[in-house]
């Protein structure tokens, strides 16, 4: 594998179990994504400069920065997110690994869950760890930094598990992107309510503990049901091609 | 035991069920329809706090109902969609997913006008008009990727998965804005509680969301009809029917 081409994938066999072959899809997709550096590094420029233009269009006051920060942070987060959703089996498909994927005998719900991690190790965890930065550009305080941190951490998980039925069902279509946003959207918007709620309420004072549980059910729930949902459409849509 | 079910799968069965159907749909729909409103508009007592203003009440609240069970009937035909591949149920989604949009849409935009003058605005961001907003967006998913995919049979299935999506969503979606910010007055209109208005408003309402039932159920009829139609065409029942004069 050290001179393989990004098409290259380690044939899983017959008889390897589903865990192996969910690590052999999780290394692979690693591995694929830090050839091309700069699909990595897109997400996160995208994440700062949506940041940026908040102070710059609406007001660079510390009060207002201070009121939205958390909000603005989420936002941008989520977009970044959906923006990288796009990547998550285009590759694959256009070059035909995703075939070989739903043809494994492993079950593809799995696998699909192992392509969502590396998902979120590559695009989602680069945002909590960047996140700091970004907080304390918009004058948040060091605990609303951390409780920031800890719902992106949560929630963004969350964000990749929902995006990958939306990026199975629209693989292959015309203007994927715009429709990809689309059908999404409405589905991310219950995990941004509690993401910047529960930063809120920690602003004012607030336990935050049933919201952060709040959002582990979300975690929990997307965990256990989307990666069916995935797998179904992504037959569905290798079926349409 | 099961043919009534298969029955129900094929086209031509229903397309005879649905035309004998269609005419009393229609008329008991307008009938009830008619009644409603013109008791609820003009007989109906005044509203001793908001005057005349809350008989908007009576489009307004059949709209949003209409527009919640179009979701919830949708998800249960996505679910056979899927399970049995029963062509009817991907018809009806098909059929019925613009008509929700109308509907929630019609639903937001009464309530925005009735806002105006009892909430001074017309829009808040409160939890039942931001969750019936998501709805909105969620129709509209739904049609936009009927629309995107080319092939009938896969634009089915697609859609059935995203409509299930959504369904699995939409209490989610319900209990995060109603915790988050609320203004919207508790359901109004319940048929298992003893309603909390006096019978002369209760009744017009009852009537005129029983009316919209109906005429949504001749709506639907007419809208699988054509789908059907549409997609029967080279089969010989249609051609038979087309030759006759569609009788």
């Amino acid at each position: 594998m050290s001179s393989a081409g990004r098409t290259l994938v380690k044939p899983i066999e017959q008889g390897v179990g589903p865990l192996s072959a969910m690590l052999a899809v999780f290394s692979r997709d690693v591995r694929v994504a830090f050839r091309q550096r700069q699909d990595l590094l897109n997400p996160l420029l995208f994440f700062v400069m949506v940041v940026t233009l908040f102070p710059l269009g609406v007001s660079p006051e510390v009060s207002f920065l201070q009121q939205s920060g958390a909000g603005i942070l989420w936002v941008a987060a989520l977009l970044a997110v959906l923006l990288s959703l796009d990547h998550l089996f285009r590759h694959d498909f256009d070059d035909g690994t995703l075939e070989q994927l739903v043809l494994q005998p492993q079950p593809l719900f799995l696998l699909i869950l192992a392509k969502t991690l590396a998902h979120w190790i590559l695009t989602g965890l680069p945002l909590v760890l960047l996140a700091p930065v970004l907080g304390v550009m918009v004058h948040l305080d060091g605990n609303s930094i951390v409780i920031l941190c800890l719902t992106l951490l949560i929630g963004t998980p969350v964000l990749s598990l929902i995006g990958s039925i939306g990026a199975a069902l629209t693989l292959g279509l015309r203007s994927a992107g715009v429709l990809l946003s689309l059908l999404i959207i409405p589905l991310y918007i219950p995990v941004l309510i509690f993401g910047t709620g529960t930063v809120a309420a920690a602003g004012e004072g607030a336990s935050v503990g049933g919201y952060l549980a709040l959002m582990g059910a979300f975690l929990v729930l997307a965990l256990t049901l989307a990666p069916f949902a995935a797998a179904a459409a992504l037959r569905i849509s290798m079926s349409n091609s | 035991m099961w043919q009534w079910f298969h029955k129900l799968g094929s086209p031509k069965w229903f397309f005879g069920i649905a035309t004998r159907l269609m005419p009393w749909l229609l008329i008991g729909g307008l009938l009830l329809l008619a009644a409603g409103l013109v008791w609820g508009l003009a007989f109906a007592p005044k509203d001793y706090l908001q005057g005349n203003s809350y008989r908007i009440i009576f489009i307004h609240v059949p709209s949003a109902f209409l527009a919640q069970s179009i979701y919830i009937s949708m998800a249960v035909a996505a679910l056979v969609t899927l399970v049995w591949r029963m062509k009817l149920a991907d018809v009806f989604v098909k059929a019925i997913a613009p008509v929700g949009l109308v509907f929630t849409f019609l639903a937001l935009f009464t309530g925005a006008v009735w806002g105006k003058p009892t909430w001074g605005t017309w829009w808040v961001w409160d939890a039942r008009l931001t969750s019936m907003l998501i709805l909105l967006f969620l129709y509209g998913g739904v049609i936009a990727l009927d629309r995107a995919i080319n092939d009938e049979k896969s634009a089915a299935r697609a859609v059935a998965v995203l409509v299930l999506v959504g369904v699995v969503n939409i209490p989610i979606i319900k209990y995060s804005v109603d915790w988050w910010n609320t203004l919207h007055q508790p359901a109004t209109f319940k048929l298992t509680e003893k309603p909390t208005m006096p019978m002369e408003m209760w009744l017009p309402l009852l009537l005129s969301v029983l009316g919209l039932y109906l005429l949504f159920g001749w709506l639907t009829c007419l809208r699988m009809k054509t789908e059907i139609l549409v997609r029967e065409q080279r089969t010989r029942w249609v051609k038979e029917l087309v030759l006759a004069g569609g009788k």
